[in-house]
């Protein structure tokens, strides 16, 4: 008989398919990727349009202004984290799915991690720095 | 990281052709995925001739084949009316019943048929559910209770009942785990649909009083999570069924337990 991938030695069926058993944190990861996913629907709609807005601005002070209102801003820093927190879920699935090789399959989820966060703390600061200078 | 392609040792060659007898009325070509641990080396395809005159299913056909063809061509079939499972195999890109799936409903042009994707071969059409089957052992598919009832049966209304309707009704042939992406590139630690159905079985009976715990057991990124709701379980399901919805109520339930 063959035997599958894992299966090595002298270990019973059952022992290889119950594993490591339950992690019991898998519903918190797909209930914010659920969450973000709805909230980003309007708040990329309403993004396109801002960048057009922006696109179209006639100087630089026209776009700090647009930036500059407390919703516009709040909006604003409201997407960039939606963005790159269900981007970094999203990927850190795909890693899951197809790297299986451990050592990089956890230096990629550590990289994503950094990465995403870092990403997202950038933009806040970007529009805080509008916002605040424009208001100032 | 996942294999895209496949092995070395399991690229299929070219194999024997076996002609049609003279005088044969409907002749189709059927390729059949041929490989013998006895003898070892790469798997093959071999294509058979035959006269389908009087034949209704595949599994008629792989039958005639074994019969009166070729009765080295090994394959697992038992009911021969789709109750059993044991025909399981992918027909025409297709997993399914052989005893269930017409001849009628194939298109036009030669027929392939592959044992069930991505699972170690015992031999020809084969496939080993060793780690399916230890799978479904471990979801503990059996009704799990601490109140006693003596010799009285356990009721439940009609109501209740009808929740278990398109879960009982899955024989575990392994067509819908074995057509799931997911499934193919982790089965070690994903349940896969079919395991995950049953599961939802015992979870939706009213007169089983685990429920807590298996939701527990389930609440795993590898074990349900793998699920990206690709729907090839309820696509390719001889029987009907869905499990991808079977799946989603899993995932309704641990949600409303826990926000």
């Amino acid at each position: 008989m063959s035997s599958y991938p894992g299966q090595e030695g002298l270990r019973t069926p059952l022992k290889v398919a119950r594993g490591w058993g339950s992690s019991k944190t898998g519903v918190h990861h797909w209930w914010v990727q659920r969450v973000t996913a709805i909230a980003l629907v309007p708040l990329s709609i309403w993004f396109l349009f801002v960048l057009g807005g922006m696109l179209h601005a006639a100087d630089y002070a026209a776009v700090v202004a647009m930036v500059a209102q407390p919703v516009q801003a709040i909006l604003l820093i409201v997407f960039t984290v939606c963005m790159f927190w269900h981007g970094a879920l999203g990927l850190q699935v795909i890693i899951e799915d197809y790297v299986h090789t451990r050592w990089l399959e956890v230096t990629l989820a550590i990289a994503l991690r950094f990465g995403a966060f870092l990403g997202a703390l950038a933009s806040v600061m970007a529009v805080l720095a509008l916002w605040l200078n424009g208001a100032g | 990281m996942a294999e895209f392609t496949l092995p070395q040792m399991s690229k299929v060659q070219k194999g024997k052709r076996f002609a049609a007898k003279p005088g044969g009325k409907k002749v189709r070509n059927f390729r059949v995925y041929r490989w013998d641990p006895d003898v070892g080396g790469n798997p093959r395809v071999d294509t058979y001739e035959v006269d389908v005159t009087g034949s209704a299913m595949v599994l008629d056909v792989l039958l005639k084949i074994k019969n009166e063809i070729d009765p080295t061509l090994t394959l697992r079939r038992s009911c021969r009316e789709g109750v059993c499972g044991s025909c399981a195999m992918n027909i025409d890109g297709e997993n399914t019943l052989a005893c269930t799936k017409g001849l009628d409903e194939l298109p036009d042009g030669d027929v392939g048929i592959y044992p069930l994707p991505h699972m170690p071969v015992v031999k020809d059409l084969v496939p080993d559910l060793t780690h399916f089957y230890a799978q479904y052992a471990s979801i503990k598919p059996w009704l799990q209770s601490q109140s006693s009832f003596g010799s009285r049966e356990r009721l439940q209304s009609p109501e209740d009942r009808k929740k278990l309707d398109g879960l009982y009704e899955c024989i575990l042939c392994a067509c819908c785990t074995t057509s799931c992406p997911s499934y193919w590139w982790n089965p070690d630690r994903f349940l896969g649909p079919a395991v995950l159905l049953q599961a939802y079985r015992w979870i939706v009976d009213s007169r089983d009083e685990a429920t807590g715990e298996r939701l527990d057991d389930l609440d795993d990124p590898f074990k349900l999570y793998r699920c990206h709701t690709i729907m090839n379980c309820t696509n390719t399901c001889p029987k009907g069924l869905n499990p991808a919805k079977a799946i989603g109520e899993i995932k309704q339930l641990l949600m409303n337990r826990t926000v």
